[in-house]
Protein backbone atom coordinates (compact mmCIF):
# COMPACT_ATOMS: atom_id res chain seq x y z
CA UNK A 1 0.00 0.00 0.00
CA UNK A 2 2.71 2.75 0.82
CA UNK A 3 4.37 1.22 -2.20
CA UNK A 4 1.39 2.72 -4.63
CA UNK A 5 0.77 5.52 -2.08
CA UNK A 6 4.19 6.91 -3.01
CA UNK A 7 3.96 5.86 -6.52
CA UNK A 8 1.10 7.97 -6.92
CA UNK A 9 2.37 10.67 -5.22
CA UNK A 10 5.42 10.61 -7.55
CA UNK A 11 3.17 10.05 -10.40
CA UNK A 12 1.20 13.50 -9.75
CA UNK A 13 4.41 15.93 -8.98
CA UNK A 14 5.76 14.52 -12.24
CA UNK A 15 5.33 15.90 -15.20
CA UNK A 16 1.57 16.16 -16.39
CA UNK A 17 0.77 14.52 -13.19
CA UNK A 18 -1.80 17.64 -11.87
CA UNK A 19 -0.24 18.44 -8.92
CA UNK A 20 -0.97 22.48 -8.70
CA UNK A 21 -3.34 22.33 -11.12
CA UNK A 22 -6.01 22.30 -8.60
CA UNK A 23 -4.24 24.46 -6.07
CA UNK A 24 -4.20 27.45 -9.15
CA UNK A 25 -8.00 26.80 -9.92
CA UNK A 26 -8.10 27.57 -6.55
CA UNK A 27 -6.29 31.10 -6.67
CA UNK A 28 -8.17 31.51 -9.75
CA UNK A 29 -11.16 31.19 -9.22
CA UNK A 30 -10.88 33.23 -5.52
CA UNK A 31 -9.23 35.81 -7.30
CA UNK A 32 -11.83 36.21 -10.21
CA UNK A 33 -14.81 36.55 -7.51
CA UNK A 34 -14.23 39.77 -6.14
CA UNK A 35 -14.81 40.92 -10.60
CA UNK A 36 -17.73 39.51 -10.34
CA UNK A 37 -19.84 40.64 -7.40
CA UNK A 38 -17.83 44.00 -6.97
CA UNK A 39 -14.82 45.51 -4.34
CA UNK A 40 -17.27 45.92 -1.49
CA UNK A 41 -15.48 44.50 1.67
CA UNK A 42 -18.79 43.64 3.35
CA UNK A 43 -20.18 41.96 0.83
CA UNK A 44 -17.03 39.90 0.10
CA UNK A 45 -16.66 38.97 3.94
CA UNK A 46 -20.26 37.33 3.63
CA UNK A 47 -19.90 35.22 0.99
CA UNK A 48 -16.34 34.57 1.55
CA UNK A 49 -16.35 31.23 3.60
CA UNK A 50 -19.35 29.83 0.84
CA UNK A 51 -16.67 30.80 -2.09
CA UNK A 52 -13.78 29.46 -0.49
CA UNK A 53 -15.52 26.13 0.38
CA UNK A 54 -17.27 25.88 -3.29
CA UNK A 55 -13.91 26.36 -4.72
CA UNK A 56 -11.41 24.04 -3.07
CA UNK A 57 -14.61 21.43 -3.48
CA UNK A 58 -14.52 22.16 -7.49
CA UNK A 59 -10.55 22.04 -7.46
CA UNK A 60 -10.64 18.87 -5.64
CA UNK A 61 -12.62 17.70 -8.56
CA UNK A 62 -10.57 18.83 -11.16
CA UNK A 63 -7.87 15.77 -10.73
CA UNK A 64 -10.51 12.74 -9.84
CA UNK A 65 -11.09 11.88 -13.13
CA UNK A 66 -7.52 10.73 -13.98
CA UNK A 67 -7.24 8.85 -10.46
CA UNK A 68 -8.10 5.21 -11.84
CA UNK A 69 -8.59 6.01 -15.94
CA UNK A 70 -4.63 5.88 -16.82
CA UNK A 71 -4.01 3.49 -14.28
CA UNK A 72 -7.29 1.51 -16.21
CA UNK A 73 -5.83 2.52 -19.78
CA UNK A 74 -2.27 1.46 -19.49
CA UNK A 75 -3.22 -1.80 -17.66
CA UNK A 76 -1.74 -0.80 -14.58
CA UNK A 77 -5.14 -1.60 -12.87
CA UNK A 78 -5.72 -4.78 -13.90
CA UNK A 79 -2.28 -5.72 -12.64
CA UNK A 80 -2.91 -4.54 -9.12
CA UNK A 81 -6.15 -6.24 -9.24
CA UNK A 82 -4.19 -9.33 -9.28
CA UNK A 83 -1.83 -8.24 -7.14
CA UNK A 84 -1.61 -9.59 -3.32
CA UNK A 85 -2.91 -6.54 -1.94
CA UNK A 86 -6.42 -6.12 -1.81
CA UNK A 87 -8.79 -3.56 -4.09
CA UNK A 88 -10.04 -2.06 -1.27
CA UNK A 89 -6.70 -1.30 -0.47
CA UNK A 90 -5.80 -0.10 -3.60
CA UNK A 91 -8.80 2.21 -3.22
CA UNK A 92 -7.46 3.58 -0.01
CA UNK A 93 -3.96 3.92 -1.02
CA UNK A 94 -5.59 6.37 -4.21
CA UNK A 95 -7.44 8.13 -2.17
CA UNK A 96 -5.15 9.01 0.28
CA UNK A 97 -2.45 10.22 -2.52
CA UNK A 98 -4.65 12.30 -3.91
CA UNK A 99 -6.08 13.82 -0.67
CA UNK A 100 -1.87 14.35 -0.04
CA UNK A 101 -1.78 15.80 -3.35
CA UNK A 102 -4.77 18.10 -3.44
CA UNK A 103 -6.82 18.47 -0.16
CA UNK A 104 -3.77 18.72 2.25
CA UNK A 105 -2.63 21.77 -0.05
CA UNK A 106 -5.94 23.29 -0.42
CA UNK A 107 -5.98 23.20 2.95
CA UNK A 108 -2.96 25.35 3.23
CA UNK A 109 -3.67 27.91 0.86
CA UNK A 110 -7.20 28.22 1.74
CA UNK A 111 -6.62 30.95 4.53
CA UNK A 112 -4.14 33.26 2.40
CA UNK A 113 -6.85 33.28 -0.04
CA UNK A 114 -9.11 34.33 3.01
CA UNK A 115 -7.03 37.41 3.27
CA UNK A 116 -8.20 37.97 -0.43
CA UNK A 117 -11.99 37.97 -0.09
CA UNK A 118 -11.79 39.22 3.45
CA UNK A 119 -12.73 36.97 5.61
CA UNK A 120 -12.12 37.74 9.19
CA UNK A 121 -9.10 37.05 10.97
CA UNK A 122 -10.91 34.92 13.62
CA UNK A 123 -12.04 32.64 10.73
CA UNK A 124 -8.18 31.63 9.47
CA UNK A 125 -7.74 28.60 11.99
CA UNK A 126 -11.77 27.39 11.33
CA UNK A 127 -10.93 27.55 7.62
CA UNK A 128 -7.99 25.12 7.54
CA UNK A 129 -9.19 23.00 10.29
CA UNK A 130 -12.80 22.42 8.58
CA UNK A 131 -10.76 22.43 4.94
CA UNK A 132 -7.73 19.71 7.02
CA UNK A 133 -10.79 17.61 8.41
CA UNK A 134 -13.53 17.74 5.21
CA UNK A 135 -11.52 17.27 2.42
CA UNK A 136 -10.66 13.70 3.55
CA UNK A 137 -14.31 13.37 2.47
CA UNK A 138 -13.86 14.85 -0.65
CA UNK A 139 -10.91 12.46 -1.51
CA UNK A 140 -13.14 9.56 -0.60
CA UNK A 141 -16.05 10.42 -2.42
CA UNK A 142 -14.47 10.86 -5.57
CA UNK A 143 -12.63 7.90 -5.46
CA UNK A 144 -15.79 6.29 -5.41
CA UNK A 145 -16.97 8.47 -8.41
CA UNK A 146 -13.93 7.64 -10.52
CA UNK A 147 -13.96 4.08 -9.83
CA UNK A 148 -17.92 3.76 -10.90
CA UNK A 149 -16.93 5.56 -13.98
CA UNK A 150 -13.42 4.31 -14.97
CA UNK A 151 -14.36 1.89 -17.57
CA UNK A 152 -15.87 5.25 -19.52
CA UNK A 153 -14.30 6.85 -22.29
CA UNK A 154 -14.09 10.64 -21.36
CA UNK A 155 -16.37 9.62 -18.00
CA UNK A 156 -14.74 12.85 -16.05
CA UNK A 157 -17.98 15.02 -16.64
CA UNK A 158 -20.46 12.47 -16.03
CA UNK A 159 -18.20 11.59 -12.69
CA UNK A 160 -18.39 14.90 -12.22
CA UNK A 161 -22.46 14.29 -12.05
CA UNK A 162 -22.41 11.50 -9.91
CA UNK A 163 -20.18 13.10 -7.38
CA UNK A 164 -21.04 17.04 -7.21
CA UNK A 165 -24.61 15.90 -5.50
CA UNK A 166 -22.52 13.36 -3.14
CA UNK A 167 -20.12 16.66 -1.80
CA UNK A 168 -23.42 18.46 -0.79
CA UNK A 169 -23.44 17.54 3.24
CA UNK A 170 -19.58 17.47 3.60
CA UNK A 171 -20.39 21.29 1.97
CA UNK A 172 -22.98 22.57 3.94
CA UNK A 173 -21.52 21.53 6.87
CA UNK A 174 -17.82 22.83 6.04
CA UNK A 175 -19.17 26.28 5.04
CA UNK A 176 -20.96 26.04 7.96
CA UNK A 177 -18.59 25.80 10.37
CA UNK A 178 -16.21 28.77 8.37
CA UNK A 179 -19.11 31.01 8.58
CA UNK A 180 -20.22 30.63 12.00
CA UNK A 181 -16.51 31.14 13.24
CA UNK A 182 -16.49 34.40 10.83
CA UNK A 183 -19.54 35.46 12.87
CA UNK A 184 -18.10 34.86 16.19
CA UNK A 185 -20.44 32.27 17.02
CA UNK A 186 -19.44 28.83 18.78
CA UNK A 187 -18.49 26.43 15.85
CA UNK A 188 -17.38 23.34 16.75
CA UNK A 189 -20.55 21.29 16.32
CA UNK A 190 -20.80 21.62 12.12
CA UNK A 191 -17.13 20.95 12.69
CA UNK A 192 -17.46 17.37 14.52
CA UNK A 193 -20.53 16.46 12.18
CA UNK A 194 -18.25 17.66 8.93
CA UNK A 195 -15.29 15.08 10.91
CA UNK A 196 -18.20 12.41 11.32
CA UNK A 197 -18.69 12.56 7.51
CA UNK A 198 -15.15 11.96 6.74
CA UNK A 199 -14.83 9.03 8.69
CA UNK A 200 -17.69 7.70 7.39
CA UNK A 201 -16.84 8.13 3.65
CA UNK A 202 -13.30 6.79 4.89
CA UNK A 203 -14.86 3.54 6.86
CA UNK A 204 -18.00 2.58 4.25
CA UNK A 205 -16.37 3.64 0.97
CA UNK A 206 -13.38 1.77 0.23
CA UNK A 207 -15.40 -1.43 -0.06
CA UNK A 208 -17.73 0.22 -2.63
CA UNK A 209 -14.79 1.52 -4.58
CA UNK A 210 -13.35 -1.89 -4.35
CA UNK A 211 -16.82 -3.67 -5.63
CA UNK A 212 -17.09 -0.85 -8.72
CA UNK A 213 -13.30 -1.33 -10.00
CA UNK A 214 -14.41 -4.98 -9.80
CA UNK A 215 -17.13 -5.08 -12.07
CA UNK A 216 -15.53 -2.40 -14.54
CA UNK A 217 -12.62 -4.84 -15.22
CA UNK A 218 -14.76 -7.85 -15.64
CA UNK B 1 0.54 -26.59 -11.32
CA UNK B 2 -2.68 -25.17 -13.52
CA UNK B 3 -5.60 -27.09 -13.93
CA UNK B 4 -8.28 -26.32 -16.26
CA UNK B 5 -11.79 -28.59 -16.06
CA UNK B 6 -14.74 -28.15 -18.60
CA UNK B 7 -13.94 -24.28 -18.81
CA UNK B 8 -16.23 -21.78 -21.07
CA UNK B 9 -15.06 -18.21 -21.27
CA UNK B 10 -18.05 -15.84 -22.46
CA UNK B 11 -17.12 -12.50 -23.92
CA UNK B 12 -19.62 -9.38 -24.61
CA UNK B 13 -22.69 -11.89 -23.98
CA UNK B 14 -21.82 -14.48 -26.08
CA UNK B 15 -20.14 -17.80 -24.97
CA UNK B 16 -16.82 -17.86 -27.55
CA UNK B 17 -14.97 -21.13 -25.84
CA UNK B 18 -16.47 -23.78 -24.41
CA UNK B 19 -15.44 -27.33 -22.91
CA UNK B 20 -11.98 -26.57 -22.40
CA UNK B 21 -9.90 -28.93 -20.49
CA UNK B 22 -6.14 -28.96 -19.97
CA UNK B 23 -3.32 -29.02 -17.52
CA UNK B 24 0.41 -27.60 -17.00
CA UNK B 25 2.45 -28.42 -14.74
CA UNK B 26 5.78 -27.43 -13.49
CA UNK B 27 8.59 -27.03 -15.93
CA UNK B 28 5.78 -27.00 -18.80
CA UNK B 29 5.12 -24.18 -21.06
CA UNK B 30 1.70 -23.86 -23.43
CA UNK B 31 1.13 -22.91 -26.26
CA UNK B 32 -2.01 -20.56 -27.37
CA UNK B 33 -3.02 -20.48 -31.07
CA UNK B 34 -6.01 -20.00 -32.72
CA UNK B 35 -7.25 -17.18 -34.96
CA UNK B 36 -7.70 -13.86 -34.09
CA UNK B 37 -10.95 -13.26 -31.95
CA UNK B 38 -11.07 -17.13 -31.29
CA UNK B 39 -10.96 -15.58 -27.50
CA UNK B 40 -7.16 -16.05 -26.60
CA UNK B 41 -6.87 -13.05 -24.71
CA UNK B 42 -10.65 -13.98 -22.80
CA UNK B 43 -9.35 -17.44 -21.77
CA UNK B 44 -6.31 -15.73 -20.35
CA UNK B 45 -7.91 -13.03 -18.58
CA UNK B 46 -10.14 -15.73 -16.84
CA UNK B 47 -7.11 -17.88 -15.90
CA UNK B 48 -5.83 -14.48 -14.40
CA UNK B 49 -8.87 -14.22 -12.47
CA UNK B 50 -9.59 -11.01 -13.81
CA UNK B 51 -13.49 -12.60 -15.28
CA UNK B 52 -15.37 -14.82 -14.04
CA UNK B 53 -15.81 -18.23 -16.15
CA UNK B 54 -19.22 -19.08 -17.53
CA UNK B 55 -19.19 -22.54 -16.35
CA UNK B 56 -16.00 -25.12 -15.17
CA UNK B 57 -13.41 -24.83 -12.92
CA UNK B 58 -9.84 -23.06 -13.16
CA UNK B 59 -7.80 -24.30 -10.16
CA UNK B 60 -4.06 -23.53 -9.01
CA UNK B 61 -2.59 -22.09 -5.78
CA UNK B 62 -3.31 -19.04 -4.50
CA UNK B 63 -0.98 -15.84 -5.54
CA UNK B 64 1.04 -17.97 -7.72
CA UNK B 65 0.42 -16.78 -11.39
CA UNK B 66 1.59 -13.51 -12.93
CA UNK B 67 -0.37 -11.94 -15.78
CA UNK B 68 0.81 -9.65 -18.66
CA UNK B 69 -1.28 -8.24 -21.06
CA UNK B 70 -1.03 -6.29 -24.14
CA UNK B 71 -0.73 -2.94 -22.25
CA UNK B 72 2.48 -3.35 -19.62
CA UNK B 73 1.37 -0.85 -17.43
CA UNK B 74 4.44 1.28 -17.73
CA UNK B 75 3.95 4.77 -16.27
CA UNK B 76 5.72 7.08 -18.63
CA UNK B 77 6.97 9.35 -16.28
CA UNK B 78 8.96 7.09 -14.14
CA UNK B 79 12.05 5.87 -14.82
CA UNK B 80 12.10 1.72 -15.82
CA UNK B 81 13.58 1.40 -12.04
CA UNK B 82 11.15 3.14 -10.64
CA UNK B 83 8.52 1.06 -12.57
CA UNK B 84 10.09 -2.51 -11.73
CA UNK B 85 10.78 -1.57 -8.22
CA UNK B 86 6.81 -0.40 -7.71
CA UNK B 87 5.74 -4.10 -9.01
CA UNK B 88 8.11 -6.17 -7.10
CA UNK B 89 7.01 -4.65 -4.19
CA UNK B 90 3.61 -4.39 -4.43
CA UNK B 91 3.53 -8.44 -5.26
CA UNK B 92 6.22 -9.02 -3.28
CA UNK B 93 8.95 -9.86 -5.31
CA UNK B 94 12.45 -8.75 -5.67
CA UNK B 95 14.55 -6.64 -8.00
CA UNK B 96 17.99 -7.91 -8.65
CA UNK B 97 21.11 -6.10 -11.23
CA UNK B 98 20.39 -9.65 -12.98
CA UNK B 99 16.76 -8.54 -14.55
CA UNK B 100 18.21 -5.67 -15.95
CA UNK B 101 21.19 -7.63 -17.71
CA UNK B 102 18.76 -10.28 -18.76
CA UNK B 103 16.67 -8.33 -20.96
CA UNK B 104 19.25 -5.87 -22.00
CA UNK B 105 17.95 -2.83 -19.96
CA UNK B 106 21.06 -2.06 -18.55
CA UNK B 107 22.01 1.06 -20.21
CA UNK B 108 18.29 2.42 -19.95
CA UNK B 109 17.28 1.93 -16.35
CA UNK B 110 17.52 5.43 -15.50
CA UNK B 111 15.29 6.43 -18.30
CA UNK B 112 11.73 7.74 -18.33
CA UNK B 113 9.70 4.91 -19.47
CA UNK B 114 7.73 7.23 -21.72
CA UNK B 115 11.44 8.13 -24.27
CA UNK B 116 11.50 3.85 -24.32
CA UNK B 117 10.45 2.83 -28.11
CA UNK B 118 7.15 0.40 -28.16
CA UNK B 119 10.10 -2.85 -27.77
CA UNK B 120 12.10 -1.24 -25.11
CA UNK B 121 9.19 -0.33 -23.36
CA UNK B 122 7.71 -4.63 -23.94
CA UNK B 123 10.87 -5.37 -22.49
CA UNK B 124 10.49 -3.54 -19.51
CA UNK B 125 7.07 -5.62 -19.00
CA UNK B 126 8.42 -8.52 -19.60
CA UNK B 127 11.13 -7.59 -16.83
CA UNK B 128 8.62 -6.85 -14.68
CA UNK B 129 7.10 -10.59 -15.14
CA UNK B 130 11.06 -11.57 -13.76
CA UNK B 131 10.60 -9.55 -10.93
CA UNK B 132 7.04 -10.72 -9.26
CA UNK B 133 8.84 -14.35 -8.09
CA UNK B 134 5.13 -16.00 -9.36
CA UNK B 135 5.67 -19.50 -11.11
CA UNK B 136 2.91 -20.04 -13.23
CA UNK B 137 2.78 -16.92 -16.16
CA UNK B 138 -0.04 -16.15 -18.35
CA UNK B 139 1.43 -13.95 -21.48
CA UNK B 140 -0.71 -12.39 -23.56
CA UNK B 141 1.38 -11.37 -27.41
CA UNK B 142 4.30 -11.13 -25.38
CA UNK B 143 6.48 -10.78 -28.52
CA UNK B 144 4.83 -8.10 -29.77
CA UNK B 145 6.40 -5.10 -31.00
CA UNK B 146 10.10 -7.51 -30.19
CA UNK B 147 12.78 -7.35 -32.92
CA UNK B 148 14.78 -10.57 -33.90
CA UNK B 149 17.50 -9.86 -31.06
CA UNK B 150 15.02 -9.16 -28.47
CA UNK B 151 12.37 -12.36 -29.15
CA UNK B 152 15.52 -14.78 -28.48
CA UNK B 153 16.20 -12.84 -25.25
CA UNK B 154 13.27 -13.81 -23.70
CA UNK B 155 12.98 -17.47 -25.45
CA UNK B 156 16.49 -17.92 -23.16
CA UNK B 157 15.02 -16.77 -20.50
CA UNK B 158 11.70 -18.21 -20.34
CA UNK B 159 13.27 -21.43 -20.83
CA UNK B 160 16.65 -20.79 -18.54
CA UNK B 161 15.29 -18.87 -15.63
CA UNK B 162 12.09 -19.85 -15.57
CA UNK B 163 10.78 -23.14 -16.99
CA UNK B 164 14.23 -24.72 -16.02
CA UNK B 165 13.50 -23.91 -12.31
CA UNK B 166 10.02 -25.07 -11.99
CA UNK B 167 8.27 -22.30 -13.40
CA UNK B 168 5.29 -23.03 -15.99
CA UNK B 169 3.68 -20.61 -18.61
CA UNK B 170 0.60 -20.21 -20.71
CA UNK B 171 1.14 -18.12 -23.79
CA UNK B 172 -0.64 -16.59 -26.50
CA UNK B 173 0.78 -16.16 -29.96
CA UNK B 174 1.19 -16.13 -33.49
CA UNK B 175 4.85 -16.60 -33.87
CA UNK B 176 6.84 -19.64 -33.82
CA UNK B 177 8.41 -19.66 -30.30
CA UNK B 178 11.85 -21.40 -29.79
CA UNK B 179 11.29 -23.27 -26.83
CA UNK B 180 10.17 -27.03 -25.40
CA UNK B 181 6.24 -26.43 -26.02
CA UNK B 182 2.88 -28.48 -26.36
CA UNK B 183 0.57 -26.55 -28.73
CA UNK B 184 -3.38 -25.94 -27.82
CA UNK B 185 -5.37 -24.95 -30.60
CA UNK B 186 -8.18 -23.07 -29.80
CA UNK B 187 -10.09 -23.01 -33.14
CA UNK B 188 -11.85 -26.73 -31.89
CA UNK B 189 -13.29 -25.21 -29.19
CA UNK B 190 -14.70 -22.30 -30.66
CA UNK B 191 -18.40 -21.45 -29.93
CA UNK B 192 -20.68 -18.91 -30.66
CA UNK B 193 -23.87 -19.01 -28.35
CA UNK B 194 -25.46 -16.63 -26.60
CA UNK B 195 -25.39 -16.81 -22.73
CA UNK B 196 -28.63 -17.25 -20.82
CA UNK B 197 -30.67 -14.15 -20.34
CA UNK B 198 -30.36 -14.56 -16.52
CA UNK B 199 -26.75 -14.46 -15.96
CA UNK B 200 -24.46 -11.70 -14.89
CA UNK B 201 -22.28 -11.27 -18.05
CA UNK B 202 -25.34 -11.34 -20.23
CA UNK B 203 -26.57 -8.42 -18.09
CA UNK B 204 -23.57 -6.31 -18.81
Amino acid sequence: MIALLLRDIRLAIRAGGGFGLGLAFFLILVVLVPFGVGPETQVLARIAPGILWVGAMLAALLTLDRLFALDFEDGALGLLALAPIPLETVAVAKAAAHWLTTGLPLAVAAPLLGLLLQLPSGAFVPLFVSLLVGTPALSMIGTFGAGLTVGVKRGGLLMSLLVLPLYAPTLIFGAEAVRRAADGLAYTTPLILLGAISLACIALLPFATAATLRINLR
Amino acid sequence: MLRVSDLSVARGGRRILSDLSFEVSAGEALILRGANGVGKTSLLRTLAGLQSPVSGQVEYAEDTAAYASHADGVKATLSVTENLAFWAQTYGGTLGPSVFKRFDLEDLRDRAAGTLSAGQKRRVGLARLAVLNRPLWLLDEPTVSLDRFSVKLFEDMLTADHLAKGGAAVIATHIDLDIPARTLDLDAFATDTPLDADTDEAFL
